[in-house]
């Protein structure tokens, strides 16, 4: 497929502090002890994408990313790897690498992304429909941590944030309404001239832009050069997008065309179309006239561009890695109910020294162990990612948690969803609630903790 | 009053199969209430107008009896005599399961004063259909009624179903085919519960607003711009004692289905339904009279046609939909057309043309006559040459040899129109003249005319005797009649609703005018080009402003209302609680907080202030202390908490700075007066101090100024704690 991939895979991500440092960059946050980069390169693998730019934030990450996918996917996938400044927002990412864009389409992807949505599915939708951006849409997760589910179901339902609102067409192909933002919590306010185009929208708000878009090329590079002040491709890029794509009906050539030639002789037939449409109605239509009147859905944005959605199935799984929420969320589906994403993406990682259990140790459903660590007596570990050569002491207790790789746990510490990164120590009688600790952190013995974020001084 | 009598010994409910059942009732308003149908309706109820040849309220009760509704109470209002004396007369008066009941009333005005008469009658027992008499349906009620009952038995608030139709409206004109304005309807697809309603709507406005909550509530919505409101409610028994709660509701939507959807206090809900192979429209106006008359003839609303529905009088559907009656003379030379309606007793002479239209009884028509899509009544005498397209000819009209009648002309009953003469297009010409005032309020105006001088003497022939003067001879020679002359700015949209199909060149010029509306939309909203190409634009921002100015156009309209209400309420010295009633309905039509109503009525005190004459600073303070020692008390009732007095000293600061310099100077002074007038606490104040602080220096300005007076009020709060 003549598809380039734009990973968007970022750098430092202040939300993620602690969790992110110099040596481990957010592409590499380990979700179900795999860098979650891995997630998205494995699913465009899958669908066969393979010509990749993957662009990170800061040159000193793009060094550590590169090293890792050269380690991993080598012979698999052709990456380049693009280091860009911080803090130019992902359509300045875009326009920083707007020059080794090539291709007629091009995918972007952000590289927090974990979900199943195949991406060949998007570029399939959107060369289908010859549209100018496709957008990928999925319904908005069930955050929090587990007890929400149980009791104060409906209190829940309510609470369930909204991300979006989204206008679409009848036949649920086209992106007629975007609000992003601050917007949402406004009355919407939705324009009239599309809906009379089209007749009827739905407006949804239950569904979430997953960040994976498909861009006519042409289109996004122009808008990018044009509009200097667009920081995103979420809140500035797709909006604009969907905000001008039905112009007038009734457009004549009067403005020179673009590359896509194309074009010309679409927009000369639409406007015969269209004239033969008001002549048509000048006489009285006849009762159910509505094929003639109503445009097939494609014509009211012919004239233009098309904005087109891909709407992921409800059972699909769809969630960023961009809060510390969303990471303990994530590493506790893909090891539980999503544990299908898991298949196929490093078929090494589970063989190698198997982890020791001590006597009485249990680990419950829903949790894995890397290999190589080892658990004292008497430990019960529930719902919790415990990292590659790990050394657990006895009478430890690890619930709901991420424990990173190289940790070391004291006799009786006990950990409820928190989450410990990499060479971090806990000595003995740790008790640790909703806690986050950076990397290389000493948590001296029998300290306790609750709801705080635990880090060394940067030097 | 036959039927009357009928209705006291309803099927009196003794066993008790019937208890537990309510026989389906209906309300049928013969009267629309509106004046479109002018000059016809002042001498003819709306609703025993001939609709292919048979008058529209049977197309209304044949339906409500086959859908099985076993009482109607018909609402009459203008012209009631003749159409009690019509019920008596027809069939309906004596069908056995089928109770047809005439309520009459000579002051209603609208739907809504004819829902309270018949609260106060206290004849509905239960869930009833609300219609008016002009409606043609074929639907069945079954699926909607046990929709609404089930709702309801769910969901006590469910008080209504609506029934909506698909149908888009055309994308130049922005009517339905039936002539209405387009209508924007949000449905929830899974509830179908009815979530906004805009029916007026305003060109201008480019956007819909759905609330937030709404959305908050509402996962999925959908905006609908392809529906249309066919008119046909089922309503519970609630529905009427809300109309007599609201004393204000008039409008059945406009007042009723708004108020009820804005309001979320009661927390009641409309639902629609959906028809989709039947037929159901309303006959608002002469576009969808001509709309309707069509589907009638091409039998979309079997089994309402006319050779069904008139029963008696013998009329043969031939091919092509050629209706004809038993005895109708046609010459042979004649050329009687497609879709084409010939009523008893009728003559057609030789050569002469016909299609597309409706000719009633007992007409004359001569020879080489062209009609085309007219509309052509009982008893009308065509004489040789005419030629008419595209109008509709009432009973006892005469047409003298070689007139000619332009498209969309409507002649009244027994206008004679002379030899050789042309009637213009979209003329409206009557024997009586036209009424010399338009009030702006057209319901009212309508009704107002009919239930005093429209009212004596109409029999069902239009028997009357009006008296022409000299300019009744408008006609030509020979002729007889007004020809009514077309109000200023109504007349560039007289073809909208006019029987005569859209002229092609108003498409045209139509399409021209949308596609600069989108040009000025592409240089405003930063649409893209056609060719996908971007026109640059000077301001980088300028999506994201052209949001905010449109709601900020919202507020400048309110706030030019208030001020309009509040120099009304100074000059004509209405009460203070009635200015404040006034702005609070403005508040309510414009959707806006109370802390903008507040905003907007200092800013108009202010604005009087500044300009009412006066020569110096003094003065000026001197005028701003009347005006808010005056008004003080509309001023503090949108004053109901903090927030909104800070917003009261914002604006004052924002008019400081643009639109009325003149108060720079006297910030401190004003403010200190309201204070004084206990209009802004001191928490208010200081609040305002607080949040300034830490602002651009540009912006401390006035901070500045009253930094002495905040000095002192905040040292007088010290003391009073000292104490």
């Amino acid at each position: 497929m003549d598809f380039q991939v734009v990973v968007l895979a970022g750098g430092s991500s202040k939300n993620l502090t602690p969790l992110v440092s110099k040596e481990l960059p957010k592409p590499l946050l380990p979700v179900a002890n795999r860098p979650v980069l891995t997630y998205v390169l494995h699913q465009l693998e899958q669908s066969n994408l393979k010509d990749l730019i993957v662009v990170v934030e800061g040159e000193d990450a793009a060094l550590v990313v590169g090293a890792w996918i050269s380690g991993t996917f080598i012979d698999r996938l052709h990456v380049e790897i693009a280091a860009v400044p911080e803090d130019i927002g992902t359509a300045g990412a875009i326009r920083e690498i707007s020059h080794h864009l090539t291709t007629k389409d091009i995918l972007v992807v952000s590289g927090d992304l974990v979900s199943d949505v195949p991406p060949g599915a998007v570029a399939a939708t959107h060369r289908r429909h010859d549209a100018a951006v496709t957008a990928t849409l999925c319904s908005i997760p069930v955050s929090g941590p587990l007890e929400s589910g149980s009791s104060v179901g409906k209190d829940k339902a309510k609470k369930l944030g909204r991300y979006n609102i989204i206008g679409l067409d009848p036949g649920k192909q086209f992106l007629l309404h975007i609000a992003t933002g601050a917007e949402i919590e406004k009355d919407a306010r939705l324009p009239k001239r599309i809906l009379r185009a089209v007749g009827q929208m739905e407006i949804r708000s239950d569904l979430m832009d997953a960040h994976m878009y498909a861009f006519k090329r042409s289109v996004l590079q122009e808008v990018l050069e044009l509009k200097d002040a667009f920081q995103s491709l979420k809140e500035d890029v797709l909006p604009y997008l969907v905000r001008s794509q039905l112009k007038s009906e009734a457009l004549s050539n009067r403005t020179p065309q673009g590359e896509e030639n194309g074009n010309e002789k679409v927009t000369s037939l639409n406007n015969q179309v269209f004239v033969s449409r008001i002549l048509a109605n000048a006489s009285i239509p006849s009762f159910h006239d509505r094929s003639s009147e109503t445009p097939d859905g494609s014509a009211p944005t012919r004239k233009t561009h098309k904005c087109c959605a891909y709407i992921a199935s409800s059972s699909s799984y769809c969630v960023r890695l961009n809060s510390i929420q969303a990471f303990m969320d994530i590493n506790r589906d893909v090891t539980g109910e999503a544990d299908h994403l898991l298949s196929g993406t490093d078929p090494n990682n589970n063989i190698g020294p198997s982890p020791k259990l001590g006597t009485k140790t249990t680990v419950g459903p829903h949790s894995m162990l890397g290999e190589g660590s080892e658990v004292g007596d008497k430990c019960q570990v529930k719902r919790s990612v415990i990292g590659r050569h790990c050394r657990i002491g006895s009478h430890v207790k690890v619930v709901n948690s991420v424990v990173m790789n190289h940790v070391t746990i004291g006799d009786g510490c006990i950990i409820q969803g928190s989450v410990v990164c990499s060479n971090v120590q806990l000595q003995d009688r740790v008790v640790l609630k909703d806690c986050q600790v950076g990397a290389g952190f000493v948590v001296t013995a029998g300290s306790e903790y609750k709801a705080e974020s635990l880090a060394r001084k940067e030097k | 009053m036959g039927a009357q009598k009928k209705s006291a010994t309803p099927r009196v409910s003794e066993d008790p199969e019937d208890l537990a059942r309510n026989p389906l009732q209906a309300i049928l308003l013969a009267d629309s209430f509106a004046t479109t149908f002018r000059p016809i309706t002042l001498e003819r109820p709306k609703v025993l107008l001939p609709l292919v040849n048979i008058p529209m309220i049977d197309y209304t009760l044949a339906w409500l009896e086959s859908a099985g509704v076993e009482e109607v109470f018909v609402f009459c209002c203008a012209h009631s005599k003749q159409v009690i004396d019509y019920l008596e007369s027809s069939q309906w008066s004596s069908k056995p399961n089928f109770i047809v009941t005439t309520i009459e009333s000579h002051n209603s005005i609208s739907a809504g004063d004819a829902l309270r008469l018949i609260y106060e009658r206290n004849v509905i027992h239960g869930d009833f259909v609300l219609i008016s008499g002009d409606t043609v349906s074929n639907m069945l009620l079954t699926e909607a009624l046990q929709e609404h009952r089930e709702r309801k038995k769910k969901d006590a608030n469910a008080i209504m179903t609506m029934v909506v139709k698909q149908s888009k409206p055309s994308p130049i004109t922005q009517q339905s085919r039936l002539g209405t304005d387009e209508l924007f309807m949000a449905i929830n697809p899974v509830t179908k519960q009815l979530l906004c309603y805009e029916d007026k709507a305003e060109y201008s406005k480019g956007f819909i607003s759905l609330d937030k909550t709404l959305i908050a509530d509402n996962p999925s919505i959908i905006l609908h711009n392809d529906k249309q409101d066919c008119y046909i409610d089922i309503c519970s028994q609630e529905v009427l004692s809300l109309f007599t709660d609201n004393f204000d509701y008039q409008h059945l939507r406009r007042h009723f289905v708004k108020g009820l959807l804005v309001d979320d206090i009661m927390g009641y809900k409309i639902f629609t339904h959906e028809i989709h192979s039947s037929y159901a429209a309303r006959i608002d106006n002469f576009r969808s009279y001509d709309t309707i008359s069509k589907d009638i003839i091409q039998r979309w609303t079997y089994p309402f046609v006319p050779d069904i529905l008139s029963g008696s009088t013998a009329i043969k559907v031939e091919r092509q939909g050629t209706y004809r009656a038993s005895d109708v003379t046609v010459s042979r030379s004649a050329d009687i057309g497609s879709f084409t309606f010939i009523g008893q007793g009728t003559k057609i002479g030789n050569d002469t043309k016909i299609s597309h239209s409706v000719v009633g009884e007992g007409c004359t028509i001569g020879s080489n006559v062209t009609i085309e899509g007219c509309y052509i009544w009982n008893n009308v005498t065509i004489e040789d040459g005419c030629q008419l397209r595209h109008a509709i000819v009432c009973d006892g009209v005469i047409m003298k040899s070689g007139a000619v009648l332009q498209p969309g002309v409507i002649l009244s009953f027994k206008v004679v129109v002379g030899q050789q003469f042309v009637v213009p297009a979209y003329s409206k010409v009557s024997l009586l003249q036209q009424p010399t005032h338009l009030d702006s309020d057209e319901e009212l105006e309508y009704a107002d005319n009919t239930s005093g001088t429209g009212e004596p003497g109409y029999k069902l022939n239009g028997d009357i005797t009006p008296d022409l003067s000299e300019t009744a001879y408008e006609l030509g020679a020979g002729g007889v009649g007004y020809i009514w002359s077309v109000f200023e700015g109504v007349q560039d949209e007289e073809w909208r609703q006019s029987v005569a199909p859209i002229p092609t060149d108003k498409l045209i010029k139509l399409m021209l005018e949308k596609d600069e509306d989108d040009e000025q939309l592409t240089q405003d909203g930063n649409v893209f080009s056609a060719s996908g190409e971007l026109k640059a634009d000077s301001d980088d921002n300028g999506s994201g402003d052209d949001d905010n100015e449109d709601s900020g156009d919202d507020y400048v309209f309110f706030e030019k209302e208030v001020e309009a209400t509040f120099l009304r309420a100074v000059n004509e010295n209405v009460k203070v609680d009635h200015a404040v009633l006034e702005v609070n309905a403005l508040r309510l039509s414009y959707n806006m907080a109370s802390v903008d109503c507040a905003g907007a009525i200092f800013y108009s005190m202010m604005k009087l202030a500044v300009e009412s004459p006066h020569n110096s600073a003094s003065e000026l303070h001197k005028n701003a202390a009347d005006i808010i020692t005056k008004w003080q008390k509309l001023l503090k009732s949108f004053l109901h908490d903090i927030d909104e007095e800070i917003e009261v000293v914002l604006k004052f600061e924002e008019m400081c700075l643009e639109s009325a310099r003149e108060f720079a100077a006297l910030f401190p002074q004003i403010l200190h007066l309201l204070y004084d007038k206990e209009i802004l606490q001191e928490d208010a104040i200081l609040k305002w101090a607080d949040e300034k602080e830490g602002a651009d220096a540009a912006d401390k300005v006035f901070l500045k100024h009253s930094e002495k007076f905040i000095q002192w009020l905040k040292e007088a709060e010290e003391e009073d704690e000292d104490e």
